[in-house]
């Protein structure tokens, strides 16, 4: 308690410290202005645009920055800090190749909906236009994957952008800001005065919904003989999951959770049926297909979720709640639209919500279907599955890990078979499914959570996608435990070749890989390897009671295919349900 | 498909046009054409966009263009009665002895020849789009030499509120 007034001290003091008017240098205001927007720990990596404001770090206490060592690992990190903790990230990067190093993970972060603040250098204001040395327009490169961006041009206006940037980033649709400082701007003095007020005439995004439409979607929960719920994102980014476990008590109306939407209601319930989808359970997908009423809170209807569009949710009438008003009817024609934040809308849904009575039947035939097909794989005592090993995760860690993923197979299997029951618990890229985000995202996820276990599964292709970053967990002692389901190939490009282009396996065996545990040493980072269940739980719970960074590789099966699968262009209920059936 | 004309009310900020046409361009709607100029109010800029596309098509565009942190409003003028201007000015071929069938021409649409070239006539031409593409037709045959349009500008009629 002593510790906690002390510190709670201290940081009033320093923010008073920090608010005091002074005559001081753009790089000074743009770390003053970071502080007092309560972030406290950026990624970055200097460079010759930015080198005033790391002169401006140079021995500041308050400031807290992690040298990565790849601009990519940097931007990862950040949107994984915000992810995991709902705060906004901070990336900071020099103009030209380090700029462009960072598109990537904005446009990661623009597709998810994270909010972020991306700090540029640009060359001296003169220079801009002569195609000078690193000059890049990142502020045209970016502009469609950011929410907004500004050119610094005078560094009067910077207070004021850097206010402004946190407010946009992490109100409405959330997403990623963009701010280019020219060097000279950094560089340059003026009287510095915190700004507490924003006014942008063309911002005002709707919280509060419309109570009619609230209404009319109560009634129809009321006449519905087959609702379902399906509850993405959004969920989580307004922090509604409490609301949101009432609405379903409530109306006992059976839930499904996409992929970015896991954690934002408890997998142990009754009521939810897993995810829906490409990857999907088949009672998630075939539930959509027959209800009657399906109410989206906070979802967008990614293609990955409906399959065929012409052919999703054929009987139901639409409710589609979303703070977005562009969401709602963009990919599927909605019935009753509720524009608003997702908490605010649940909250005041709740008051008028009841039971959906008339669909009795209909609860008991999803639960059976749950009970009937949960997902399946045929495990092997001589071959190390990895979906054995996701399981075996989830269970040492008693569920209560933070999970960060790669994009491919392993990713699926983690949404697969490690149910969520807390929010900011998952952190995976989504909408672009960025190779290389796993790991970085999980050195963010545990600056942000210091105290929890933070695990990040990857594949062998992904992991070496950003890879270096091993070297700042080692530095800082950053505890990450780095799974690797090293499988030999590209297994989710594997697995199309083999189910749509007849086992031509075009450019996908990674022969060539490093030694894993090679690889952690010569960073200074514990490594095991394990190629068979008894090896796997020794070496998973050893790394687990390392109290620095560890890499475990588990050597897998290597042709495991991840079902049920929808191919492409079919609809949701079009299943592959694979090698267990 | 239909046409619909709307304006759009932006902050008169760099980039603000690039972010308005990039829009357009990554989401697959079409420009038929795009003005822009001050509007009534100092710091906000007025751009008319003709576009193409059905009524899902407009909604989503109008959605997608609130989304820009630089707009202040997104109006569809087509939707009420409008005034739609558009300027041309066409240097077409005309020998001495076709010159006075090119002024006929000029008279009857209430145009103006603007420059005399030894060969040619510049004529300005102020009207909806029908009109300017009917006075191309008849210069057609005279031969054009240059021609260069503006794109329409609009507002709508007297008590029409926005
Ligand atoms: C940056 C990037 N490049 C390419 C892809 C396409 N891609 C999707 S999954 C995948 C294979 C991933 O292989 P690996 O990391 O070994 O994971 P696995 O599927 O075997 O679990 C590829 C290449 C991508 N998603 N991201």
């Amino acid at each position: 308690m002593a510790t906690q007034s002390a510190t709670l001290k201290s940081k009033e003091e320093l923010i008073e410290r920090l608010s005091k008017p002074e005559v001081i240098s753009g790089s000074e205001i743009l770390l003053r202005s970071l502080l007092l927007e309560d972030v406290d720990c950026v990624f970055g990596y200097p460079g010759g645009a930015v080198l005033y404001i790391y002169d401006a770090m140079h021995g500041n206490p308050d400031f807290n920055h992690l040298l990565t060592r790849h601009e990519q690992g940097a931007i990862h990190a950040a949107d994984g800090y915000a992810r995991a903790s709902g705060k906004v990230g901070v990336c900071i990067a020099t103009s030209g190749p380090g700029a462009t190093n960072l598109v990537t993970g904005i446009a990661t972060a623009y597709m998810d909906s994270v909010p972020m603040v991306v700090i540029t250098g640009n060359v001296m204001s003169t220079l801009i236009g002569t195609d000078a040395f690193q000059e890049a327009d990142i502020t045209g490169i970016t502009m469609p994957i950011t929410k907004h961006s500004y050119l610094v041009r005078q560094v009067e206006d910077l207070p004021r952008i850097i206010h402004e940037a946190f407010h946009i980033a992490n109100t409405g649709r959330k997403g990623p800001v963009l701010i280019d400082i020219p060097k000279d701007v950094s560089a340059a003095k003026t009287l510095f005065k915190p700004v507490k007020e924003v006014s942008l005439r063309g911002y005002n995004p709707t919280v509060n919904p419309n109570k009619l439409q609230v209404d009319k979607m109560i009634k129809a929960i009321a006449e519905a003989k087959q609702p379902l719920i399906l509850a993405g994102g959004g969920v989580v980014y307004s922090g509604a999951h409490e609301e949101l476990l009432e609405f379903v008590t409530k109306t006992q109306i059976p839930i499904t959770t996409t992929l970015l939407g896991l954690g934002g209601f408890p997998s142990g319930n009754d009521l939810w049926i897993g995810m829906p989808g490409m990857h999907g359970t088949y009672t998630a997908n075939m539930s959509i297909q027959t209800a009657d009423l399906l109410i989206n809170i906070g979802a967008r209807f990614d293609d990955r979720v409906t399959g065929k569009l012409s052919g999703f949710a054929p009987n139901a009438k639409i409710v589609h709640i979303d703070i977005d008003p562009a969401e709602i009817g963009k990919n599927v024609p909605t019935d009753i639209p509720i524009v608003g934040d997702v908490k605010t809308v649940l909250t005041l849904a709740n008051k008028l919500a009841v039971r959906a009575d008339q669909a009795d039947e209909w609860r008991a035939s999803v639960q059976q279907s749950k009970a009937q097909y949960p997902f399946k794989y045929i495990d092997s005592d001589v071959e190390l599955k990895p979906q054995w090993v996701v399981e075996m995760i989830h269970e040492t860690t008693g569920g209560d890990a933070i999970v960060t993923t790669d994009v491919g197979q392993h990713q699926m299997w983690a949404a697969q078979y490690y149910p969520f029951n807390k929010p900011r618990s998952w952190v995976t890229s989504g909408g672009l499914g960025t190779m290389g985000f796993g790991f970085p995202s999980a050195i963010g996820a545990q600056m942000a959570n210091p105290d929890r276990v933070v695990v990040s599964i990857n594949g062998d292709g992904g992991m070496q996608m950003c890879a270096q970053e091993l070297a700042i967990c080692a530095i800082n002692n950053i505890p990450v435990k780095v799974v690797i389901l090293n499988n030999q190939v590209l297994g989710m490009v594997r697995q199309w070749q083999e189910l749509i282009h007849e086992n031509r396996f075009s450019h996908i065996d990674l022969a060539g890989s490093p030694d894993f545990v090679k690889l952690a040493e010569a960073y200074g980072v514990k490594g095991f390897r394990a190629s068979n269940k008894e090896e796997a739980r020794t070496a998973w719970e050893e790394a687990l009671r390392h109290p620095g960074p560890a890499v475990v590789e588990f050597v897998v099966r290597r042709d495991e295919n991840v079902y049920p699968m929808v191919a492409q262009g079919r609809t949701i209920d079009q299943m592959i349900m694979g090698d267990a059936e | 498909m239909k046409k619909h004309t709307i304006a759009v009310i932006v902050n008169d900020q760099p980039g603000v046009l690039q972010r308005v046409s990039g829009l357009f361009g990554r989401r697959g709607f079409n420009i038929e054409s795009i003005t822009v100029g001050t509007s009534e109010e100092q710091g906000l800029s007025r751009m008319v966009i003709v576009t193409t596309g059905d009524d899902h098509t407009l909604e989503q565009i109008t959605k997608q263009l609130y989304k820009l942190i630089d707009v202040i409003k997104v109006v569809d003028l087509s939707a009420n009665a409008m005034v739609a201007r558009e300027l041309a000015l066409i240097k077409v071929h005309a020998e001495p002895a076709s010159r006075p069938e090119i002024l006929g021409v000029v008279e009857t649409f209430r145009a103006a020849v603007v420059d005399i070239g030894t060969q040619s006539l510049m004529v300005q031409v102020v009207g909806d789009t029908e009109k300017i593409d009917a006075m191309i037709e008849l210069l057609k045959p005279y031969g054009i030499r240059e021609l260069s349009r503006t794109g329409v500008t609009a507002l709508n009629r007297g008590n029409v509120k926005q």
